[in-house]
């Protein structure tokens, strides 16, 4: 049945059109095409906080060097373990494409996990700062790397939170609808992707310059 | 008298209202089918009216929302205007704000500036985007796009809700210590830092409406790609449509750097930061302890990175609609309809590249100035052609000067006022002498005011009926849009000469204290009574509006489902109001541009887009094209 007729005719919940299947001719889902836009506006956000620190770094004379107070390889740890989180969300999706839940499930459990220990490093970072007395107040770099980081670690809670949702109660959308759940999953892979990113480029502005 | 035409339905000879009666009938019994098929899935008062995901009740949602705040920002200024023209005078009606803001009907400096910043947030950002964005992009956009609602209607309902919270932590900063954000709408630190407590909710609440915008940018722009009918191409879409979509990305990209500002300046006021504090500050003869060693431009930078695109969000919409308004009423396609486009397109990528040319005085340097001054007398270009495309529609039409044509006629001249005087800020050296006079004031409320708020209203008398099923009067029409234009000009023309004369914007008195403006600073009466008598213009449209509401929730329908004889899929292809689930009963398909007026050998003056034109005409002449449609669907 063509999708446009179909929506109209719809029984009680309103069917939108391409919810789940490409449009023909933009070859995209709905969701596929927002979380891009999304993350369009996730790049201005980050990109701003980016150009403040070039901005604040270039307007006084003796800005610190990262290596120098923070904790390097605890951070490549953390960069080590979020890439292999991006990995294992790629292949939860590729699992749930081949129909294969109970592997999907393991790798989404996986990915999870790589989160957790990111977000338990991150805790032990700050926790080791607090306990110096070093505060966000304490100078600029300081500040920014509390802001940038932190802002950085809301978004992988924010990941863990969706996440947490696809293991428990949402994984029950596969008995009704396997393709709507697996696009789920694609989706907040490509939004994990960016929150990787992200730190990729945290990692070197804050700690190695 | 001439005689009553005739047109053939089927096999029958009808007369024209005859037709449209059966028509009406038609769409009636559609309508009770509807409500049957769907009868069976109640939905809960909450569900419908309150948390609803149908994008025409979101639309309806913002607009009355955002109308309320456009009143509530308007009188904000009238009070202000009491204080500019009678400096430190008493009034009666100042004491509603108070003892504390208003010591007997006097007005306090501190409440002044409240008022001032207030006034500039609420209507930006909680007026005029939620209502040309929020409520008109929300109603009109999926059903001229032949969509049955937005891509994602819960997130719809999301951004509404986001919204309203956002709107009232604003007022609610009113009864904050300190009252309300007082460091102007454009919050500048490192003033804004230092401020009272009412700043910190302000920046709360921009989170919220941030967070609001993008939701909304990201639905439209997914629903304009991919909910289009069949056969809606790009260049097919209304001029409204493209508006919109350019609109979205502009919403989309230029609010997060906002949010990122906003979130390093909670940072400065709530974790000690010095993100835009330089090291050394003395404020009341102490000098703060904080670490310094911030920049106060960045926070500039950062805000203006947002607020000049805004510019665009607060206009675009509005010629989308004067567009629409124009096209149907000259009875001619738009003229130069790519040329709209693709400036339209340009508008909003050049909108990313000229937002310093707010910041010549910062001593920034000249280099860059001189970079923002090319970028910005390059972005005028694209303005010109959309406002001469729309002038040239006019040519050789056969005008029909109903209400929303008036206003939208009238924002032809108000935004080229607007926008021409815009040019003198626009080059460094002149700005120099203008910025942070009255002038500048003018130049941007003649674009908004008189520009995007007429447009609003253009677009409110044009899809009331489509919305209510009711026509708004026309007399209190004509009435309200007279008066306003007098009194509008009223209030900002005196701001040119003020300016040039020198008068800072920023003063509390209005200008008394300077003995060199003082032939410049007496228009200050003759402004605060236009804009009095321009709160009295509002009243015939409130009455109007109110008593057409009223009169369409008892069931009272006098306009037909396309009272305007329109082209575009919102009016022809839908009833008044349009169904509740899913706009359209069969989902349209489009067969060409959408604009086609006086289409030489056709018997009406408009071929709508989703008819398609049987390859013989019937002899005697065709049909209205709704009773093609009709047919065809029956068949």
């Amino acid at each position: 049945m063509d999708a446009h007729a179909h929506a109209a005719h719809g029984h009680g919940e309103l069917e939108i059109p391409f919810n789940v299947h490409p449009r023909p001719d933009t070859g995209l889902y709905n969701a596929k095409l927002g979380i891009w836009l999304f993350l369009a506006s996730e790049v201005m956000l980050f990109g701003a906080l980016f150009s403040s620190l070039i901005l604040l770094r270039t307007g006084v004379e003796n800005w610190p060097h990262g290596w120098k107070l923070l904790n390097v390889p605890l951070a490549t740890l953390n960069t080590f373990v979020l890439i292999s989180s991006s990995v294992t969300v790629v292949l939860a999706w590729a699992s749930l494409r081949l129909g294969d839940l109970r592997k999907g499930k393991i790798y989404l459990a996986l990915t999870l996990l790589c989160a957790l220990i990111f977000m338990v490093v991150k805790a032990f970072e700050y926790g080791s700062k607090f306990s110096h007395h070093i505060h966000p107040s304490t100078d600029n770099f300081y500040a920014i790397y509390f802001t940038m980081t932190g802002l950085h670690g809301l978004h992988v809670l924010g990941g863990m939170v969706v996440f947490a949702y696809f293991l428990g109660p949402g994984a029950k959308m596969w008995q009704t609808e396997p393709a709507r759940f697996t696009n789920r999953i694609e989706v907040c892979g490509l939004y994990w992707h960016f929150v990787d990113l992200v730190w990729i480029f945290l990692f070197p502005t804050l700690y190695l310059l | 008298m001439a005689p009553k035409r005739q047109l053939r339905v089927g096999t029958q000879w009808l007369y024209v209202d005859e037709a449209e009666k059966l028509l009406r009938e038609a769409i009636r019994i559609q309508e009770e089918e509807e409500k049957k098929r769907h009868g069976g899935h109640p939905q809960s008062w909450i569900r419908r009216y309150v948390f609803s995901t149908d994008h025409k009740w979101i639309g309806l949602q913002y607009g009355f929302t955002a109308l309320l705040f456009l009143l509530f920002g308007f009188s904000l200024m009238l009070l202000m205007r009491l204080q500019l023209a009678w400096p430190n005078k008493a009034f009666g009606i100042l004491k509603v704000l108070g003892e504390t803001a208003a010591p007997g009907g006097v007005m306090l400096p501190e409440t002044y500036n409240q008022l001032g910043a207030m006034h500039g947030t609420i209507m930006v950002f909680l007026a005029i985007v939620p209502l040309a964005v929020g409520a008109f992009g929300n109603y009109v956009v999926p059903l001229q796009i032949g969509a049955p609602d937005m891509a994602f209607p819960k997130l719809n309902m999301a951004s509404y809700w986001c919204y309203l919270p956002g709107g009232l932590l604003m007022l609610g900063s009113f009864f904050a210590p300190g009252g309300a954000a007082n460091s102007g709408w454009t919050s500048y630190p490192p003033l804004s830092v230092i401020a009272t407590q009412g700043q910190t909710w302000w920046l709360l609440g921009m989170v919220f409406l941030i967070t609001s915008s993008l939701l909304g940018s990201v639905n439209f722009i997914v629903t304009i790609i991919q909910l289009r009918a069949k056969g809606m191409t790009f260049m097919r879409f209304p001029f409204f449509v493209w508006a919109q979509l350019v609109t979205s990305f502009l919403l989309l990209l230029a609010f997060p750097p906002l949010e990122a500002a906003a979130i390093l300046q909670l940072m400065d006021r709530v974790a000690g930061t010095s993100f835009f504090m330089p090291s050394g500050l003395v404020v009341s003869g102490n000098v703060l302890a904080n670490a310094g060693g911030g920049n106060p431009l960045l926070w500039q930078h950062l805000f203006w990175f947002l607020a000049h695109p805004e510019v665009y969000v607060l206009i675009l919409p509005a010629m989308g609609i004067v567009a629409e308004v124009l096209a149907n009423n000259t009875r001619k396609p738009l003229w130069g309809y790519r040329s709209m486009v693709g400036a339209a397109v340009f508008l909003g990528f050049m909108s990313f590249v000229v937002w310093a040319h707010h910041m010549f005085l910062t001593g920034m340097g000249t280099v860059i100035s001189a970079f923002f001054q090319t970028t910005t007398m390059i972005i005028s270009i694209p303005s010109v052609i959309i406002l001469t495309a729309m002038f040239m529609s006019l040519w050789g039409g056969s005008i029909r000067f109903n209400t929303p044509m008036l206003f939208a006629l009238a924002f032809l001249p108000m935004f080229g006022i607007g926008g021409l005087t815009g040019l003198p800020l626009g080059l460094a050296a002149s700005d120099i002498h203008l910025h942070d006079t009255y002038y500048v004031i003018g130049h941007f409320h003649y674009v908004v005011a008189p520009g995007t708020i007429f447009a609003l209203f253009a677009g409110i008398y044009y899809w009331f009926p489509k919305v209510t099923g009711r026509m708004l009067n026309e007399f209190w029409g004509k009435v309200h849009f007279w008066l306003s234009l007098i009194f509008i000009n009223g209030v900002f023309a005196p701001m040119f000469y003020q300016g040039l004369a020198g008068i800072s914007r920023r003063l509390y008195d209005g200008g008394a204290q300077y003995a060199h403006a003082n032939p410049a600073f007496k228009s200050n009466v003759l402004m605060t009574v236009s804009a009095w008598c321009l709160l009295a213009a509002q009243v015939p449209f409130i009455v109007n509006f109110f008593w057409n509401v009223f009169m369409a929730v008892l069931g009272k329908r006098n306009a037909g489902p396309n009272p305007w004889q329109a082209t575009t899929l919102d009016w022809a292809a839908t009833t008044s109001p349009p169904l509740a689930h899913g706009n359209f009963d069969v989902m349209p398909v489009v067969y060409r541009g959408p604009y086609e007026y006086s289409l030489p050998g056709h018997e009406f003056d408009y071929l709508p887009q989703h008819v398609e034109v049987p390859e013989a005409p019937p002899p005697g002449g065709g049909m209205l094209p709704e009773a093609v449609a009709v047919a065809r669907r029956e068949a």
